[in-house]
């Protein structure tokens, strides 16, 4: 039987210390060693995005990082990104909009749009489109997803010339 | 009295006829009436006494959910058609 | 800066208050765009979907799969895998319970159980590359899978067959030794791969073909194609030391994962208990049961310890149903008028393993939008050495489709008429005979193809080379079955629904809102829950576009029955009859006397027994479903890569009772269907290996495939509900594949006859083209 090794790691805000395999991957112990289903499986080999995580502030699949590499560096999944008392601005466009309807591939999606945003507040649809090409969907056909993140861009565009006016205003 | 549409491979029970109006207040009924006109043609429709697995049955239109005990009208028109399943 | 969701109000699509009073056209609810009550969950990844279940003591479950694709089993030797450390049950077919030939409805549709089984735990030989053969549960995954390899299986290869015509030819290898032909009734006399054979016919062929000016006959070939649901099948099965059996599992439909479970393994179904978690998408693909009896098997060998069985995306892929593959020829005739005089069908579908395709329903839907009284269809279902078929959204629809709404567009060409003329010309509408026998009640066909004739994408210019624009109808039969629901009245005016159709798109806020509008009380006052199958009557499954109709219809009922139990308790307490109370904008009113909904809740509360309703339903009125869609394309005759830069669909759905899940349906099927016309195959070499099981490969449209897709919701009302809902679900991925068809012939000049329409594919035709002409007359 393969030891196991210890792994220390700030995950989702917090210093967490797991055993694992080499082999398992980090998505494998999220869901099975701590207790963190947010990010799902849908494919196993890096094509479908449902196990988007972000690895020091980078969008990765996590079924394709070994957990023993996240020693050290910091990952924020799902359940770290959704603030303790409220949505954040994606997560509640995506309900308004109804860009989900079996939900499965929602988390992935969130940590993907929330990415892109932090990237790039304002992105084309064509932008859009091209970086949430790695997040499949078979539900929705990607109408009310784009439309979401968009209207998400334009609300905290939005807000942020508020503030900035406030500041300027005195 | 009820009018029966009979599905095509079993028209050669029928002599050829596509369509044959037979008494009958349920659809059971209705198979009865038709195998005494054309002997033969109730085991092709049914299996012991349901409607063979695979057929279902529309009354003007409207799916049977009761199978052979359907209430038939004197106006109706009965098909029998292959069961579809969705997805 | 975040939002409160509880605080802020909420706008919907198109600017207006969700909620509360949101409703159009009368309804205070239907027609509004709230929130869904599960959509906190499913965006904060906390909703549990079947992997997610976590019990304490798991073994985990692993299947062993055939890498043949037709072969005798000759021995299997588990000793080693049993000996591994760790590994706690093997299991084979002999575990099974011989089950007889006999036919069962067991979800939707009858499945012979013999061959059930026989798909879960291969018993003599296994029939298709991924064919289950031994399955094991350790106390990792990954020592049941190295516990996998330790199985030895001794095979002797037979040759396979990969194709439905292949299959029916006289030499072909026989898959079953017993199948012979059905033909309604009647069997064959000699083995064969064809299991049954149909056929709808009326009129006079022959004189019908006579009267065509113009006449088009082309043969269609499509390739199996995946569901696609991005969530794997996943269950966790207890079969406890008291002989209870508790399944956890991802699936549309609990009551038929417990009616498939009692049948395959003799067991009672008041021992099992089906508790559905949250569903990853279905699309049809998750009735079938793959993994729950052998589960159940495992957990009762290993010592009752609760045994989870998770599939990855290869074994989707190669051991879960595809629909069929297909062979379809069409001839049809038309007068110079733009009449069709006759069509003839010949469709061959490809079963998979088993009997069972969706051939049935393929000629239901091929001609369903005209009307005709010459034709004759002849359908064959035919096995061949593939996964079984299972349901796909509008299961055998899109490759019917394909062949005669392109068949369609070379005789409008031929005619020189305008596609949607032909179409108001031959459309049928109430009162018109479909192919398949009965008349249609009210529909409307006629309004979607009007609707797209209105629309702006149909007269937009298209300029530019290589671009063009196709249009193509479909038709689905949806459904209705059973359905059964409780509600429950809480002092706080609240009330609770409890339901048992897994929400797979957005179902329990439509429910939710029918039961709202019945009873006159804000969306948000209702609370909707899907439970399992002890804690509700029976419910067919979530699927055949049959939910938002048949459990809404419940949900109609016991808004009825919640009200008429309120204005009794009400009566008693003011001393007077229910008929003299009047109850109107949420208050029940009798002279003097006034109570709001809540009041009135709490105060019976005070008063008496507890108000708790039910209801099952069975209903008749299912309406038909039509759709048009448009498609504007660009090919590029390079690559051959098709880039689609518009795409409008209009479909009736009698009734929107949330706008926003009806237009997410219709979205969801175009992207199938579009994917299904451009991408999508089984790639098989010449031994039946599947080439092609993972995401990569197996190509399922990206956001960056397609654009922003327009819906128009004709309301054409069904009259066999209270709100006039049709089923929308399955309607939407029929045209697809044809219309893209019928625009890539208007881009580049050729007219695709093989699924998906590939880059590739489309290259060789227009090289071909070009070959032709340039050859010396």
């Amino acid at each position: 039987m393969p030891s196991k090794v210890m792994v220390s790691t700030h995950l989702n805000g917090q210093e967490v210390t797991f055993l694992c395999e080499p082999r398992q991957t980090l998505l494998e112990v999220l869901r099975e060693e701590l207790g963190l289903t947010g990010s799902k499986e849908g494919c196993g080999n890096g094509n479908c995005g449902a196990c988007n995580v972000l690895l020091d502030g980078v969008l990765v699949n996590s079924c394709l990082v070994l957990a023993v590499e996240t020693e050290g560096r910091t990952v924020t999944t799902i359940e770290g990104l959704t603030p303790p008392d409220q949505l954040l601005p994606i997560q509640q466009k995506f309900l308004e909009h109804a860009a989900l309807q079996c939900g499965v591939c929602t988390p992935g999606f969130i940590v993907s749009a929330q990415a892109l945003l932090e990237q790039n507040p304002q992105p084309t649809e064509g932008e859009v489109r091209r970086w949430l090409a790695g997040n499949l969907c078979r539900c929705t056909g990607y109408d009310k997803i784009v439309r979401a993140v968009l209207d998400t861009a334009q609300t905290l565009a939005g807000n942020s010339a508020q503030d900035s006016d406030q500041e300027v205003g005195g | 009295m009820p009018t029966v549409w009979i599905p095509p491979l079993l028209r050669e029970l029928t002599g050829g006829q596509e369509r044959v109006t037979v008494p009958g207040r349920t659809v059971g009924e209705v198979i009865q009436a038709l195998e005494e006109r054309f002997p033969g043609i109730q085991e092709r429709l049914c299996q012991g006494n349901r409607l063979r697995p695979g057929i279902t049955v529309t009354v003007d239109g409207v799916l049977g959910a009761k199978g052979l005990r359907e209430a038939v009208s004197p106006e109706s028109e009965v098909h029998f058609v292959p069961a579809i399943g969705g997805g | 800066m975040s939002v409160d969701p509880q605080r802020d109000p909420v706008k919907g699509q198109n600017g207006q208050n969700v909620g509360q009073g949101g409703g159009k056209n009368g309804y205070r609810v239907i027609g509004s765009r709230p929130l869904r009550p599960d959509g906190t969950d499913k965006v904060t990844g906390r909703a549990r979907f079947g992997a997610d279940i976590r019990l304490p003591d798991t073994l985990y479950g692993k299947i062993l799969r055939s890498p043949h694709a037709h072969a005798r089993i000759r021995a299997i030797d588990t000793s080693r895998a049993q000996a591994l450390p760790g590994v706690k049950a093997v299991v084979t077919a002999a575990d099974l319970p011989s089950v007889e030939s006999k036919i069962q409805d067991l979800g939707e549709g009858a499945i012979n159980l013999r061959y059930l089984s026989d798909n879960l735990l291969a018993h003599s030989k296994v029939l298709y590359h991924g064919h289950p053969i031994a399955a094991v549960a350790a106390t990792s995954p990954h020592i049941a899978e190295e516990a996998l390899a330790l199985i030895q299986v001794e095979y002797e290869l037979l040759p396979p067959v990969l194709d439905a015509r292949s299959a029916m030819a006289e030499d072909a290898p026989i898959l079953h030794e017993d199948l012979r032909t059905d033909e309604m009734g009647v069997r064959g006399d000699r083995p064969t791969n064809v299991a049954s054979h149909l056929r709808h016919q009326r009129g006079d062929l022959e004189a019908g073909f006579a009267a065509a000016d113009v006449i088009v006959e082309r043969e269609f070939f499509t390739s199996p194609v995946h569901q696609g649901y991005i969530e794997p099948q996943a269950a966790t099965a207890l079969y406890n030391a008291d002989g209870q059996i508790t399944i956890w599992t991802t699936t549309q439909g609990p009551f038929s994962v417990r009616e498939q479970v009692a049948q395959v393994l003799q067991i009672p179904i008041g021992r099992i208990r089906v508790i559905p978690t949250e569903i990853g998408g279905g699309f049809g693909g998750k009735i079938n049961v793959y993994l729950e009896p052998v589960a159940v098997l495992l957990s009762r060998k290993a010592g009752h310890h609760p045994v989870k069985m998770v599939m990855n995306r290869d074994e989707v892929l190669k051991a879960t149903g595809p629909t069929s593959g297909s062979y379809i020829r069409v001839k049809m005739g038309a007068n110079k008028e733009g009449k069709i005089t006759a069509a003839q069908v010949f469709m061959a579908y490809e079963a998979g393993a088993y009997p069972g395709s969706p051939v049935g329903a393929g000629a239901g839907v091929i001609l369903a939008p005209y009307r005709l009284e010459n034709l004759q269809i002849d359908g064959y279902d035919v096995v061949v050495n593939k996964p079984r078929a299972a349901a796909y959204r509008a299961p055998g629809g899109t490759n019917a489709a394909f062949a005669s709404e392109t068949v369609i567009d070379e005789l409008c060409e031929k005619l020189g008429m305008d596609p949607l003329e032909f179409r108001l010309i031959n459309g049928a509408k109430e009162g018109d005979r479909r192919a398949d026998g009965p008349v249609y009640a009210r529909i409307g066909y006629l309004e979607t193809v009007k609707a797209i004739q209105a629309h702006p994408h149909y007269t937009a210019p298209l300029e530019g080379k290589h671009r063009g624009r196709g249009v193509a109808s479909g038709f689905w039969f949806n459904w209705g079955g059973r359905s059964s629901a409780t509600a429950s009245l809480n002092a706080d005016g609240s009330v609770s629904l409890v339901e048992g159709s897994p929400d797979i798109g957005g179902t329990r806020a439509s429910i939710a809102m029918q039961l709202a509008e019945s009873l006159g009380i804000p969306y948000e006052q209702v609370k909707p829950q899907v439970t399992d199958t002890d804690s509700v009557a029976y419910n067919d499954v979530t699927g055949g576009s049959r939910t938002t109709f048949a459990t809404g219809l419940a949900a109609y009922e016991l808004g009825q029955k919640l009200k008429a139990e309120m204005l009794r308790r009400l009566a008693d307490l003011w001393e007077t009859e229910p008929e003299a109370i009047h109850y109107e904008d949420g208050v029940f009113s009798h002279g003097e006397e006034r109570l709001g909904f809540q009041e009135a809740a709490a105060k019976i509360h005070e008063t008496g027994e507890p108000v708790m309703v039910s209801t099952t339903v069975y209903p008749k009125g299912v309406g038909p479903g039509f759709a048009t869609h448009v498609v504007d394309v660009e090919v590029d005759p390079e690559t051959g890569k098709v880039t689609i830069l518009r795409y409008t669909a209009a479909q009736d759905v009698g009734k929107a009772i949330h706008p926003s899940y009806v237009e997410g349906q219709i979205h969801g099927g175009v992207a199938q269907g579009i994917g299904w016309g451009l991408n999508e195959e089984y790639v098989y070499d010449q031994e039946g290996h599947l080439l092609n099981a993972s995401f990569l490969d197996y190509r399922i449209p990206t956001a960056l495939d397609l654009p922003m897709i327009d819906t128009v919701l004709v309301e054409a009302p069904n009259p066999g509900h209270p709100y006039g809902v049709r089923g929308v679900g399955e309607v939407p991925i029929v045209p697809p594949a044809a219309a893209l068809a019928n625009a890539i012939y208007r881009a580049v000049g050729v007219r695709m006859n093989v699924l998906p329409m590939s880059p590739a594919r489309i290259l060789e035709a227009i090289w071909a083209k070009e070959a032709q002409a340039k050859e010396p007359v």
